[in-house]
């Protein structure tokens, strides 16, 4: 009689320690993402505490600026913000050309934080916005995993995602960039999207709309959610997964979501006019469609189905085609066909370096190489394939997600160095279901192994009653059905599901694991390797985070026997600018360098890194890569006052002017026809010491940059470039240098005045005419100047 | 410059045209030691110090002496202290200062600027004393040429008057002429003029009448930092926390001879001394000892050139702007250092005080405009300033961190600063002690409402609308749920009890006692009764929800599980009683075994099924 009672009254206690279980799971998966969450925040910190709380590299800037801006003067003047600081003499309307959601977001927490009288520069919360927002994207990830494989996997994808050194390099403190917030709000809306599938409340499917919204104003990579979205709906129609909860998911994220991203001013009507939107609408009718027959189904009796389906399938065809036409039609006779140029390179990777070679000099939109991989996803590369299969293992409308997800995303990454941003995420989620189902498996055979070895040693207090029994039904039916094998993958990832929830009959359980099961010893190994291989990929991303993508690139360390040299030398360049010229003062340099100076000199430049204006663009390296009297006008002609040029020849600066001159040549050239390529080129090679050609040897950018370099080593020996430079001594006649800074990184020069430079240049270019083979070209490019 | 001249040369009129005011005769004026004027020209802030002997000759007491500065001077005199005499060495901030006001007697040209000195107390005829009077003057020095190449050296002009310029007769009077350099372009030569290495000097000229005037002009080389602060704002923030934070804001140009033409790196790196002698690269500034947090930076960021060398008098700290500072050159920063709040506030009669200097700790920098905030503590009261020379002042309100209504900040403002200035002042308020737990238990408390808030909102139901079908089919299947759970348990008891049969079963192929068997028999069999009068009213009560079809399954497998489970029982029982071999028991259980296994893992499988709803 005892025995029965004892039962029951463990039965009752392994119930209340279920929920026990389930409460103290619940608490430890809170503090695990909450640590999650800091070291995603800490992490990124690296550059502070190298370097310091300072905006990094070239947009971050702007962004900055803008949000300055919108600090300083408020919501409605940042709407109607004309800069007329930039892009001199057009300027630029900032309000409606710019993706806001960035700026509003730091904005809006400095708001807050001011408003708590708690009195944090713009400066400090701009530099910080990044790192908050990987917190929350991996917080992200931790919810759009669970939605598609349970808890384990959800925290093990959202430790990845805290530190994959692709996301990394995109949002340590300081670079303020649109990307930092816009892959939280990518996850997140995906998260939500799944959120809806999985359980079809209109609730979810409205934050959804509000997410991308939000992922609009944030980042112009919205485009691949909004593709991205109805490629899976499709996919779920075609293998016949419809059901209302896709429907809910679907429509109105379509409806909403296009009404909401037309608010926002850059995309306006675009959302509705270009191409990038269509495959959207399309799936729309289509869900409506098949919807509709789902209705029309179930309303119907099989045979009456049958003849409807006859009837509209030959009506409909004829309206499809006819609306297909015209659809094509409209979209064949806009020249791009309705992508915008980006959009267009990602389809088709040779694009850009054919039409636009403005798009192609950005390193960023090269492809990536295959270390670039390993760099920026490390091991997540090779689990990522265990993730894909983990996904099928079963498939479901969430998984299937995840399985397009990474497989769209692996493409473009393919294309564009940049969207391995966009990859990072996916490969985390997959990678992370992977590692928690090889646990799961490892982790449960061991346990198997250990309780099936020593039955009484290792069971927990709850079980021990019924343990014996246990073990002594299992001495019985030693023969268990292989049957029960076929269906055991789905079974187990049932389990997987529910591992905290671990059931009062273990028994059927334990019979199934001892299947899966595998040999102790294999497991315990398997397990340390995987530890080892998690354990190599947080080394990689500390290093990463710590030496690789922290360098805020305006400011330059080398280490060297004597110590650390710091090259401060943009910021000496623009701090100069800013004290010692005139406010209206224009300076030109080449794009890269326009959003530092206008926000760090607050002077006006001619052209900056948001390269709307192609000609524009094309005149500064057209005058660049003029002899130096013709560059003068076309300078003059733009109301130049200063010229800046960097130059790392001195101290093996790489990415100085001259390593990016062929650019300007072939920008400039693609515009203005007489700057040909060619000349620049000795024999289709680039160079700049004695066997340059002379169009080289005498064009501004050159001369700018070599000016007096000789006198430095008596040589002039380029250190970038590892030669000695082709002319030495030359004098500027138009052009006077106003200031070098102290490693020659940035040279200021000033032009020279018109009339004084007129009377004395006649007398002075007839006196020192010996490489003047120019001279003659001169006449030529002036006519040529655009701006007369 | 030679309306410079002219305009020296009506003045020295208007001075003669003037009677005297008084009988006073300054017996030696000296410029230098022991009774002499001398002007220190060895920085850009120019320094006159001179020891005055002063007689009364007639016959009437007298306890004001008055000092005259040509306008020209006055317009750019930074501080003037008077004190008595010690005997030898230079005026040294003597602790008793003679009041010296500013003075407007009548009949005096208009073009002279005086300042009256109290004497101690009043002369009697005959009687002398002595005094040094320390004037100093700031943008005295004028670049000449006023634009300069990078290549060129800075010249600079300084005019003066070889005569001590006073409303009283001078007996004898000498002047002397520090120089930077001996590189001296060009100074006027009167009678008694000698030059000394870097020291020009004039005199001794006797028996001057009142108001002499005999101007002197010097042009001489100068490349010592002309480094101005157009405006600097100090900010003093005392926390009670034990930290005063001191934040300098400086604007600061060269003032020196402008610069123009190219500017060569090169050139300047490579000769450093010849090619832009007149830029200066560093400043240094002192700060208090045990100076901590020291931070230099401008608005785009950290500067990287300083450097700071610290001992227990002082901490040194040297900056280097960003870029070299040429003539008319520009640039901006702001640096920021703490000190320790016992060195600096003090507390006397219920009041504290801050005892701290008023201007900045940099070295030979002239201040144009000054600006003094002390941002006291939240709650502070009863506000006062000591300042030894009279400012500006008025009160703000600054809301930094936390705060409710606002710290209160003091601010003064002072134009034309020069170090002289550097002395100490104090601020005198009132706080409680109790205030500094403000802002630490409004942040407890926030904390602990937000708790709270988040813990009533977990608890409390706060549905809209209690009759909502949303909200009736949530509490619905709240209800299934539990009553769900419940049917599993009760089934995992049943499970529980066949596994025990199967027990008693293997006890009874064991021991062969029947007897045992058959009770454990009845036990269960009345369990299992009980568990299925449990199940009933949760049965009739799961009907109409969704999952109703599963649960009853998996009753029903569970009675078929049951009975399968009782006949093998009774079908061992039998056998044992029978006693049968043990191998024809298997054989007779064998199917009956099979059924079981399969039926229990059908049940095991619905349970399983039921769970994941």
């Amino acid at each position: 009689m005892a025995a029965p009672e004892t039962s029951t009254a463990a039965v009752q206690t392994l119930y209340t320690n279920n929920t026990l279980r389930n409460a103290f799971g619940g608490v430890l998966s809170f503090f695990i993402l909450l640590l999650i969450g800091v070291m995603a925040f800490s992490i990124r910190l690296f550059s502070v505490i190298k370097y310091e709380s300072v905006i990094h590299e070239f947009d971050p800037y702007f962004n900055y600026r803008v949000t300055q801006f919108l600090a300083k003067n408020g919501i409605y003047e940042f709407w109607n913000w004309f800069d007329d600081r930039t892009w001199y003499p057009l300027g630029r309307v900032i309000g409606g050309t710019v993706y806001p959601g960035l700026t509003l977001t730091a904005g809006t927490i400095w708001w807050l934080l001011n408003s708590l009288n708690i009195p944090l520069s713009v400066e400090t919360v701009c530099v910080f916005t990044a790192p908050i927002f990987s917190a929350f994207a991996s917080w992200a990830t931790y919810l759009l995993t669970k939605e598609v494989k349970g808890t384990g996997a959800g925290l093990t994808a959202a430790a990845l995602l805290a530190m994959v050194p692709s996301y990394i390099s995109r949002s340590v403190a300081g670079s303020y960039d649109n990307e930092a917030v816009a892959i939280f709000a990518l996850i997140f809306t995906f998260y939500l999207y799944i959120k809806t599938l999985n359980t079809g409340t209109l609730f979810y499917a409205t934050l959804n709309s509000i997410a991308y919204f939000y992922m609009v104003c944030s980042w112009g990579g919205y485009t691949f959610i909004i593709n991205l979205i109805p490629m899976h709906v499709l996919l779920c129609i075609v293998t016949g997964r419809f059901s209302s909860r896709l429907y809910i998911a679907y429509a109105p994220l379509v409806v909403l979501g296009t009404l909401l991203a037309a608010l926002v001013p850059v995309v306006g009507f675009n959302a509705v006019m270009t191409s990038e939107h269509f495959a959207s609408f399309l799936v729309f009718i289509i869900i409506h469609v098949v919807a509709f027959v789902y209705y029309i189904k179930g309303i119907l009796s099989p045979k009456m189905f049958k003849v409807a389906v006859t009837l509209v399938v030959s009506v409909g065809l004829a309206v499809c085609c006819a609306v297909i036409a015209v659809l094509i039609a409209l979209v064949a006779s806009s020249p791009t066909k309705g992508w915008s140029g980006r959009s267009l390179s990602l389809l088709d990777p040779t694009y850009a370096s054919k039409y636009i070679p403005i798009i192609a000099s950005v390193s960023e939109h090269q492809p990536p190489t295959w270390p670039s991989y390993f760099m920026d996803i490390n091991v997540l590369a090779f689990l990522v394939p265990a993730g894909i299969i983990a996904c099928f293992l079963p498939l479901s409308d969430a998984s299937s997600f995840v399985v397009l997800y990474i497989a769209t995303s692996v493409y473009f990454s393919g294309v564009m160095v940049r969207l391995m941003l966009v990859l990072a995420p996916a490969a985390c989620i997959t990678s992370g279901i992977a590692l928690s189902q090889a646990f799961d498996v490892f982790t449960g055979s061991i346990k198997f192994q250990l309780t099936g070895a020593s039955s009484n040693t290792e069971v927990d207090a709850a079980e021990t009653s019924s343990s014996t029994a246990e073990s002594q039904t299992d001495a019985v039916k030693t023969e268990k059905p292989e049957e029960t094998a076929k269906n055991r993958p789905s079974r187990k990832s049932k389990k997987k599901e529910r591992e905290h929830g671990e059931k009062p009959s273990t028994k059927a359980k334990a019979e199934k694991k001892r299947l899966l099961a595998l040999p102790l010893e294999s497991s315990v190994i398997s397990l340390l390797l995987l530890v080892l291989l998690g354990a190599f990929y947080v080394v990689h991303c500390v290093w990463a985070a710590a030496e690789a993508y922290s360098a805020p690139s305006i400011v330059l360390t080398s280490h060297s026997h004597d110590g650390l040299h710091v090259f401060d030398d943009f910021r000496e360049a623009y701090a100069w600018l800013r004290h010692n010229t005139d406010v209206d003062d224009k300076v030109a340099s080449w794009w890269d360098y326009g959003y530092q100076t206008t926000a760090m000199a607050n002077r006006t430049v001619i052209v900056d890194n948001n390269t709307w204006n192609n000609t524009h663009i094309a005149t500064v390296g057209t005058a660049m890569s003029s002899p130096e009297r013709a560059a003068w006008e076309i300078f003059h002609s733009l109301d130049v006052k200063y010229v800046l040029v960097v130059f790392g020849g001195l101290v093996g600066y790489p990415s100085d002017d001259i390593n990016k001159f062929l650019w300007m040549v072939r920008i400039g050239g693609g515009v203005f026809p007489h700057i040909k390529e060619p000349d620049y080129l000795r024999d289709g090679q680039y160079r700049i010491d004695s066997q340059a050609t002379p169009t080289m040897l005498n064009c501004l950018m050159y001369k700018l940059s070599y000016y007096r370099f000789v006198e430095t080593d008596g040589k002039g020996f380029d250190r970038v470039r590892q030669t000695e430079i082709g002319k030495k001594y030359f004098k500027l006649t138009h052009f006077e240098e106003a200031f070098t800074t102290h490693h020659w990184m940035v040279r200021i020069y000033k032009l020279k005045p018109p009339k004084n430079r007129i009377r004395g240049k006649t007398k002075k270019s007839k006196s020192k005419t010996s490489s003047t083979t120019s001279s003659p070209k001169r006449s030529g490019t002036k006519k040529k100047n655009p701006w007369q | 410059m030679e309306s410079f001249r002219f305009c020296f040369l009506m003045l020295t009129i208007a001075i003669l045209a003037s009677p005297a005011l008084s009988d006073l005769v300054l017996s030696k004026v000296d410029r230098r030691r022991p009774y002499v004027l001398q002007i220190y020209l060895t920085s850009h802030i120019v320094r006159i110090s001179s020891t005055v002997k002063v007689e009364n000759a007639g016959p009437e007491k007298e306890s004001l002496v008055l000092l005259a500065f040509p306008e020209q001077q006055a317009k750019n005199m930074a501080y003037l202290m008077a004190a008595p005499h010690e005997g030898k060495g230079k005026v040294k901030n003597p602790v008793v200062a003679l009041p010296v006001k500013a003075a407007n007697p009548k009949d005096m040209p208009a073009a002279l600027t005086f300042y009256s000195v109290s004497l101690p107390q009043g002369l009697a005829e005959g009687d002398s004393f002595t005094f040094d009077v320390l004037a100093v003057f700031t943008h005295a020095l004028r670049p000449i040429p006023e634009q300069i190449t990078q290549a060129d050296i800075q010249l600079v002009l300084y005019q003066d008057s070889a005569h001590y310029l006073s409303p009283y007769a001078v007996k004898v009077q000498s002047l002397s002429v520090k120089l930077p350099d001996s590189r001296i372009e060009s100074y006027t030569k009167l009678e008694n003029t000698k030059i000394h290495g870097s020291e020009i000097k004039y005199g001794p000229y006797e028996n001057l009448p009142s108001f002499s005037y005999s101007p002197i002009a010097v042009h001489f080389e100068s490349n010592l930092p002309f480094a101005v602060a157009q405006e600097l704002v100090r900010e003093i923030e005392i926390s009670h926390w034990g930290n005063v934070q001191v934040t300098e804001h400086y604007k600061l140009i060269h003032g020196g001879a402008q610069s123009k033409g190219e500017f060569s790196r090169l050139d300047f790196l490579a000769r450093p001394i010849v090619r832009g002698a007149s830029a200066f690269r560093y400043l240094v500034a002192n700060l208090p000892p045990r100076a901590h947090s020291v931070y230099y930076r401008d608005e785009i960021g950290n500067i990287s050139t300083s450097h700071l060398r610290g001992d227990s008098k002082k901490t040194e700290l040297l900056i280097e702007p960003r870029y070299p500072m040429f003539g008319g050159w520009r640039t901006a920063f702001t640096i920021g250092y703490g000190l320790p709040l016992q060195d600096f506030l003090y507390e006397s009669d219920g009041k504290r005080f801050l005892n701290i200097t008023f201007s900045s700790p940099m070295v030979e920098l002239v201040i144009d405009a000054l600006i003094v905030k002390v941002v006291l503590p939240e709650g502070s009261s009863d506000i006062s300033v000591a300042a030894p020379f009279p400012v500006e002042q008025w009160q703000e309100t600054k809301i930094s961190h936390l705060d409710i209504d606002g710290r209160p900040v003091v601010v003064l403002k002072k134009t034309n600063v020069v170090p002289e200035h550097n002395q100490f002042f104090q601020v005198y308020y009132h706080f409680s002690q109790l205030s500094m737990l403000r802002e630490p238990l409004m942040l407890i408390s926030g904390f602990f409402f937000f708790f709270v808030a988040c813990i009533v909102y977990m608890h409390a139901d706060i549905s809209i609308s209690k009759s909502s079908a949303s909200y009736l089919a949530k509490r619905q299947w709240e209800e299934v749920q539990a009553v769900v759970q419940q049917v599993q348990n009760i089934i995992s008891r049943c499970l529980t009890i066949h596994d025990n049969l199967e027990a008693s079963l293997r006890d009874l192929s064991r021991t062969g006692n029947i007897q045992a068997c058959k009770a454990a028999r009845k036990a269960a069999d009345g369990l299992l009764k009980e568990l299925s009068k449990e199940l009933k009213p949760l049965l009739t009560f799961l009907q109409s929800s969704p999952s109703a079809a599963q649960v009853e399954e998996l009753v029903a497998k569970e009675r078929e599980l049951q009975e399968k489970v009782m006949v093998k029982h009774s079908t061992v029982v039998d056998g044992y009683e029978k006693k049968l071999g043990a191998r024809d028991i298997e054989n007779r259980v064998a199917l009956q075994q099979q059924k079981l296994t399969a039926l229990r893992q059908e049940v095991d499988d619905l349970l399983e099924f039921i769970d994941e709803i």
